[in-house]
């Protein structure tokens, strides 16, 4: 796999906006700054940079109650996104989804949800309007373990396998549904054995090494652009954080989460840019001082825009 | 008298009904080690072991069509669905196997599940998990609505529902979880089907549900003030519905004031308008007044989610407006 220094860089850059962005949200949360629910992506990076740098403007991604990541992997404003979870009329919803309701359409981007699963039929809908549209885009969904216990990931593997649809769904595998862990929701290891239901094929790969990720959604979108179909990928991974800000995660131990914590992907593939002389610790440092600064500059938009006016309450309900 | 929040009330009530009959079970996502999303559930797992509380894989749909499975093969199952939003995603299992089986079978079969659920706005969970959805199934004969307002009522009515042999859906408000209020000590069941005047009054009735009845009631206190009685009744359950006491209330009042949080549109309170207007339209010296959200999703941000619930003020202007 051949990526330009550019590229790679550009993808750890994505890494540390996200890590900046939910450490940044869990901190504003703690502070009662922010109001609602919020699921943060902090050790899961690599998945959503890994999948998103293979997508072009005409692919689609679906995406989960923690979809923070996956917006910035896929291009969003930090600043609309951040307005957005502050309830604010300049984010990507007027305020009015909050952060499990992020989305930008016109990005490729069908939404965060709040209802899990959900995603799986969307995107393959979107893969058969690709097709049908014969632009040559894919779909991608994400969603976790927990979701793969769905109808809906049944249904939408199924029909996007008899359709051949451009669609890759990309299980992030961290192990838990809320406080469920994988061991106790299902009795296979790997989730990817799955696809062999479906005829289609399954990968599993380590979603804590960005370009393990990277390079299985290659192939899985050289595959869907060629009309052969989805692919199931799953990537083992983990959160740091709770289920939800706020989560006393009575269901894991703290060595647990310190092992994973060893197991960063971001510091992984800092040190492989650097040990492959792509980059120096220097230049990584000033990308993530550029990082923090443009995360404290979306907090600041955040807080400057206003709340929307009362009198778009019922706004939006319809199309004119 | 115990003083209970509305949330310990539930899982008294839980508790009491585990320890009395075996056949009862409960199931959900993170209702076991975890307690419940919302601690309703805390300690049962201790008490009565996986075998009893059991953490399902989020698979809503195995959830309630397995409860349906088990209650007409003879257990109680107590399912718990997180959030009464994702009812829509095992509305099969509940619509149209466990709200018909009886009477398909010709009257052969008992389903006797519980299905405890959240409903209501106010924690800012935005448009898919802060739904008032109790009007669907209002709607679906065979089903039982029961949708508590105070902490002695919810553990009366759970017990009852629980022991009742029909499929009954039992709606929580998340926003009333922590408030507190007087428990009666010991097991008691309050009938399903029986609704409470919460508070006297001759000039207007105020029919609230859930965490209406609360503003209502605050509602009640300030026109009090001003020397205008307000009748608050609240119905408790929504089917069976109380007809006579909302209809004996009307009567002596002359006026009829509806509330609910859940949209406007083919609400509840369309329902009870209804039964008025048929049944009791002699009494009437005004016309029936509604207060509920507008028809929209529930927005996330701050201002308008509060402006979306509806509030002391609406209620006490559509008061006004009539008395
Ligand atoms: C249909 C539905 N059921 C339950 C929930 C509540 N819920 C939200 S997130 C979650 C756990 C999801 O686990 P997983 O799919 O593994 O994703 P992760 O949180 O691990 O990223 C649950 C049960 C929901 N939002 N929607």
């Amino acid at each position: 796999m051949v990526l330009s220094k550019e590229q790679m860089l550009d993808m750890y850059r994505k890494m540390q906006l996200i890590r900046e962005f939910e450490e940044t949200v869990a901190k504003l949360f703690s502070q009662g700054q922010i109001p609602g629910f919020v699921h943060l992506y902090v050790g899961e990076e690599a998945v959503a940079v890994g999948v998103c740098s293979n997508l072009n403007d005409k692919d689609y991604i679906a995406s989960t109650h923690r979809g923070h990541g996956h917006g910035i992997a896929r291009g969003a404003s930090v600043n609309k996104m951040m307005a957005e979870i502050f309830g604010k009329m300049d984010g990507y919803c007027k305020g009015k989804g909050g952060s499990m309701h992020i989305a930008d359409v016109e990005l490729g981007f069908l939404g965060a949800n709040g209802i899990v699963g959900a995603g799986l039929p969307l995107a393959a809908g979107a893969a058969f309007a690709n097709k049908y549209l014969n632009n040559n885009g894919v779909a991608v969904c994400f969603f976790g373990d927990g979701a793969s216990n769905r109808a809906t990931f049944h249904e939408a593997l199924n029909l996007a396998s008899i359709w051949k649809l451009p669609v890759i769904f990309v299980c992030e595998n961290n192990m838990y549904g809320i406080s469920m862990c994988q061991k106790r929701h299902q009795n296979i290891a790997d989730v990817a054995d799955r696809a062999v239901a479906y005829g289609i094929p399954g990968v599993s790969v380590d979603g804590n090494d960005l370009m393990a990720v990277y390079e299985a959604t290659a192939e899985a979108v050289k595959r869907a652009r060629a009309g052969d179909g989805p692919t199931l990928i799953e990537c083992k991974t983990y959160r740091y954080r709770g289920h939800f800000e706020g989560d006393a995660c009575v269901y894991r131990c703290e060595e647990e989460v310190n092992e994973w914590k060893k197991k960063c992907p971001i510091q992984r593939f800092a040190a492989r840019l650097t040990e492959m002389n792509i980059a120096s610790r220097e230049e990584l440092e000033a990308i993530h001082r550029e990082v923090k600064e443009q995360i404290e500059q979306a907090v600041e938009f955040a807080r400057q825009s206003p709340y929307p006016d009362v009198s778009e309450l019922t706004t939006d309900v319809y199309c004119d | 008298m115990l003083e209970m929040t509305y949330s310990q009330a539930i899982n008294a009530a839980l508790r009491e009904e585990m320890r009395r009959d075996s056949r009862v079970f409960i199931l959900g996502e993170d209702v076991g080690v975890f307690g419940g999303c919302f601690g309703v559930t805390a300690g049962l797992y201790e008490e009565f072991g996986p075998e009893r509380v059991l953490d399902t894989p989020i698979s809503e749909t195995a959830i309630i069509g397995s409860a349906v499975g088990a209650a007409a093969a003879g257990l109680r199952p107590v399912p718990e669905i997180m959030f009464m939003d994702f009812m829509t995603v095992c509305m099969d299992e509940f619509f149209n196997q466990a709200a018909k089986m009886r009477y398909m079978f010709g009257g052969k079969a008992r389903v006797p599940l519980t299905l405890r659920t959240v409903c209501g706005a106010g924690l800012g969970a935005a448009a898919q998990h802060s739904q008032s959805l109790e009007a669907w199934f209002v709607h679906m004969p065979g089903v039982k609505v029961v949708m508590p307002s105070t902490p002695a009522d919810a553990k009366g009515l759970l017990a009852a529902s629980i022991r009742d042999d029909n499929p009954v859906i039992f709606i929580e408000h998340k926003m009333l979880y922590g408030i507190s209020g007087p428990v009666p000590e010991g097991e008691y069941t309050i009938p399903l089907g029986k609704a409470d005047i919460k508070r006297e009054g001759r000039d207007v009735t105020v029919v609230a549900t859930s965490a209406m009845v609360h503003r209502a009631l605050a509602a009640a206190e300030t026109l009090a003030g001003e020397g205008i009685e307000v009748e608050v009744v609240d119905p408790r359950t929504l089917v069976p519905f109380d007809k006579e006491t909302l209809l004996r209330s009307v009567e002596k009042t002359g006026r009829l004031v509806i509330v609910h949080e859940a949209v406007k549109t083919g609400g509840i309170g369309g329902e009870i308008a209804a039964i008025v207007a048929e049944e009791g339209f002699d009494f009437l010296d005004a016309p029936i007044k509604r207060v509920a959200a507008p028809f929209t999703p529930v927005p996330f941000s701050p201002p308008l989610e509060a402006a979306y619930i509806p509030d002391e003020n609406k209620i006490i202007q559509a008061i006004r407006e009539i008395v």
